[in-house]
């Protein structure tokens, strides 16, 4: 018989402790068959963000390392200066890269450092609880906009892929989603572009990945996929921002 | 004023807005969320201003900013976001400004764990940020200490004009506990001058901490150090329980934890034991002569922390090799129990 | 007196609510109240409990270590609370959910289907009040009337669910003389 579907070696066999229905799972699974399929696991260090994902290094099977929160950038920055023949990604969630970490991504991009971010916009802090992020949505209730997020005093959502595509350091900058399979296909090519890059020593690349928090925008998994499909992509383009072909 | 039953984390903030103070800044972070999640919805009613930070790099010189202006503010975080506030508490201490910090301390070092710990003794004493500098610091041992202790601490930073903490753990943060908010007006007659309202019929007002001249800074260091003087003459606050002559033990313990070993200490004495209890209310500044002298009446000495061992050095030093002091402690966000520590001072008592 | 009383169960049984009336009416019963609930991340999806004690004196630990009273709404909680608690002390086990009781014989164990009474009753997720209503006739310190009324205000904003709740109280109460085992 045909082999239709194995688990990469990248991924552990081990249940996750992600809310059903969420979506760092699947972005975990993509990443992992990447590693796999450019053959570079063995040479690869993550650096985990301090958020849900806080555990990937229990379920992906690279080395990695634990950055405070928002700091990924700079460990990721030191390590691939101190060890360019390393491949350094980072993993992050929308707090911890576009709230308290947004000076370290954005100056890790315009020095255009050799790494690799898996950014996840689901638009919340899933790991306290629900609070608002940079990147929520206008109107969505979160337990620290409880009336719905009000753009008179906390300004719109971040877009931090297009603020850090208007910089003139080269770098590939993409959004793309995770919520029907189509798109899924998509994000995985683009994840493996993103690493690529770095193999070729070309330049920084960041997908932003459109996630889910069931548990916090209070949904269910198949309410949040549509949710995403109605009224995140509203808010944010999907696309590739900017790529070093340009340039 | 009525009894009602509030979660720590509400309390404070109650208190807060009760004491007057309409300007809060902060970033989310476990296990004190819940204040931000309250006074979201609550300064707006009493015409009030809440930011969510960026971080807490961001909440804590919002803090600053609002201070500068001569207004009442505060903060609020845990173990790892008030590490990071450091430089600016070290600068809002520098530029001798009031405003309230909680402390609301989880388990580390690193990311450490979100559960209850007293491992921060040493950052709100001793390290909280650079250069020659101390903030008061208040250790509520419940849920209507810590409303007062808010109150009186806008008022100490006034009086003071020094940032003071108020220094908690996750089970303050999240436990019930009846409260009454007490009748409160601001002091009259505070002395604003420093603040920068606008150069209106007066000299511009600088708030600063930059003195490159080194006489100048260490001008500033001692008139710090004067205030740091006085708080310890006026300001020390400590709670003594069951503290008679020839105790068997005595303990010296603080916050959650002095509860937990009050249950301990009333069982033992219900047996015939003797075991007092000195309970520092101020960390800084530390009862240190009412330790010396009860520990004085005791035939032994423990300190007990949920930490590897902080206060215990300042209750070393304010014994000053008159006992020897014992210590126990759990970390990591393991709290001990009042089983455990029955046991711990029976082997003492022995 | 001094009740030191652990309520523990799933994450969504009512645990922490049916805990918060007890501390609600024992305050207003001018009882010295704590109500101090596990946190973390076993949270998410896992067990929840809390320490409620009620004492006619401050009550100086908050944190439990050897209850006098366990509500255990599911087996993981028995087996974790009941080698905990002091003799004599007073078990109450939601045999719905439970199909053990504790082998300790130094304690008083009492099993009630609050599961399937509340269903009888109207709706299962009323479950934690029938336990509540033998924790009431257990300990029976507070007046039914005081722990009736905050059960009043702790459904006040879902007014429809208030009488289902007092009845299965009541139920729970009155119930536990049959149930009572080796008491
Ligand atoms: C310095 C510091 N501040 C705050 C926190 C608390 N904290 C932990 S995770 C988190 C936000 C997580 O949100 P996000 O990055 O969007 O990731 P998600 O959990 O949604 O995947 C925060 C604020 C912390 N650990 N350290
Ligand atoms: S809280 Fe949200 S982001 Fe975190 S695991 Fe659950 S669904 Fe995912």
């Amino acid at each position: 018989m045909e082999l239709a579907f194995k688990i990469s070696t990248a991924m552990k066999d081990v249940p996750t402790h992600y809310c059903p229905g969420c979506t760092h799972g699947v972005v975990h699974r993509m990443v992992a068959e990447v590693l796999e399929e450019l053959n570079i696991r063995e040479r690869t260090v993550g650096v985990a963000p301090v958020g849900c994902a806080v555990l990937i290094y229990n379920y992906l099977n690279n080395d990695f390392m634990e950055a405070p929160h928002g700091r990924a950038p700079a460990l990721a920055t030191g390590a691939k200066r101190a060890r360019p023949d390393l491949i350094l990604y980072t993993y992050q969630g929308d707090g911890d890269l576009a709230s308290i970490g947004f000076n370290e991504i954005f100056h890790a991009a315009n020095r255009g450092e050799k790494i690799t971010v898996i950014f996840i916009n689901n638009g919340i802090y899933g790991m306290t609880g629900g609070q608002m992020a940079p990147t929520t949505l206008p109107e969505q209730v979160t337990t620290t906009s409880p009336d719905g997020r009000d753009v008179s005093q906390t300004g719109f959502p971040v877009a931090v892929s297009e603020a850090l595509a208007t910089q003139a350091t080269p770098g590939f900058i993409v959004r793309c989603s995770v919520h029907d399979g189509l798109h899924q296909i998509q994000t995985k090519k683009l994840i493996r572009r993103a690493f690529q890059n770095q193999v070729d020593n070309r330049c920084f690349s960041l997908v932003e990945i459109l996630s889910t928090c069931p548990t916090n925008w209070g949904l269910t998994p198949q309410q949040s996929l549509e949710h995403i499909r109605d009224n995140t992509l509203q808010h944010y383009k999907l696309g590739i921002l900017k790529s070093p072909e340009e340039v | 004023m009525t009894k009602v039953l509030m979660k720590g984390n509400e309390a404070l903030g109650e208190a807060a807005i009760r004491a007057n103070c309409r300007n809060y800044f902060a970033y989310p972070i476990t296990p004190q969320t819940e204040i931000a999640e309250y006074m979201v919805r609550r300064l707006p009613e009493v015409g009030g201003h809440f930011v969510q930070a960026e971080s807490e790099l961001g909440a804590v010189n919002m803090v600053y900013g609002a201070a500068a202006v001569g207004e009442r503010v505060f903060t609020s975080s845990s173990s790892p976001g008030v590490a990071l506030m450091s430089e600016a508490i070290s600068y809002l201490a520098g530029s001798q400004l009031p405003a309230v910090l909680i402390n609301i301390v989880r388990g580390g070092p690193g990311l450490g764990g979100i559960l209850p710990a007293q491992s921060d003794y040493f950052m709100a004493t001793k390290a909280g940020g650079h250069g020659d500098f101390r903030l008061l610091v208040l250790a509520p041992a419940g849920v209507q200490e810590a409303a007062d202790l808010v109150m009186d601490a806008f008022d100490l930073a006034d009086k003071y004009r020094n940032p003071v903490m108020i220094i908690g753990d996750g089970m303050i943060g999240q436990m019930m506990e009846p409260v009454e908010f007490r009748e409160y007006n601001t002091p009259e007659g505070i002395d604003r001058s420093y603040a920068n309202t606008g150069a209106k019929d007066r000299p511009p007002t600088i708030v600063k901490s930059l003195f490159l001249d080194p006489q100048q800074l260490e001008n500033n260091n001692l008139e710090l150090l004067a205030k740091y003087r006085l708080m310890e003459q006026h300001e020390i606050r400590f709670e003594e329980y069951a503290v008679t002559d020839k105790m068997d033990v005595l303990v010296v313990s603080y916050g959650m934890m002095a509860r937990i070993c009050k249950t301990a200490i009333d069982e033992l004495n219900q047996e015939g034991h003797r075991v007092g209890i000195v309970r520092p209310i101020t960390l800084f500044p530390f009862p240190s002569s009412a330790i010396y002298k009860a520990a004085a009446r005791a035939r032994k000495v423990i300190a007990i922390e949920m930490s590897t061992g902080q206060m215990v050095e300042d209750v070393r030093l304010a014994v000053r090799g008159r006992r020897a002091v014992q210590f126990y402690g759990r970390t990591g966000g393991i709290v001990p129990t009042p089983a455990e520590i029955r046991q711990q001072l029976l082997k003492l008592i022995k | 007196m001094l009740i030191q009383s652990v309520f523990a169960g799933f994450g969504g049984q009512g645990i922490l609510r049916a805990g918060q009336i007890i501390a609600y009416a024992g305050m207003a019963g001018n009882l010295y109240v704590s109500w101090l609930p596990s946190y973390g991340p076993e949270m998410r999806g896992g067990t929840a409990n809390v320490a409620v004690v009620l004492a006619d004196e401050p009550v100086a630990s908050p944190v439990v270590s050897t209850p006098s009273v366990v509500i255990a709404m599911n087996r993981p909680s028995l087996e974790k609370f009941a080698p905990m608690m002091q003799t004599g002390g007073k078990l109450i086990i939601n045999s719905s959910l439970i199909d053990i009781v504790s082998e300790r014989d130094d304690l008083i164990q009492y099993q009630i289907r609050a599961n399937d009474i509340a269903q009888e009753l109207g709706n299962p997720r009323a479950a934690n009040m029938v336990i509540l209503g033998v924790f009431q006739a257990v300990t029976g310190i507070i007046p039914d009337e005081t722990v009736e009324e905050h059960i009043r205000q702790s459904f006040a904003a879902k007014p429809q669910f208030i009488e289902l709740n007092i009845a299965c109280f009541r139920h729970g109460k009155n119930s536990i003389s049959q149930s009572g085992i080796n008491a």
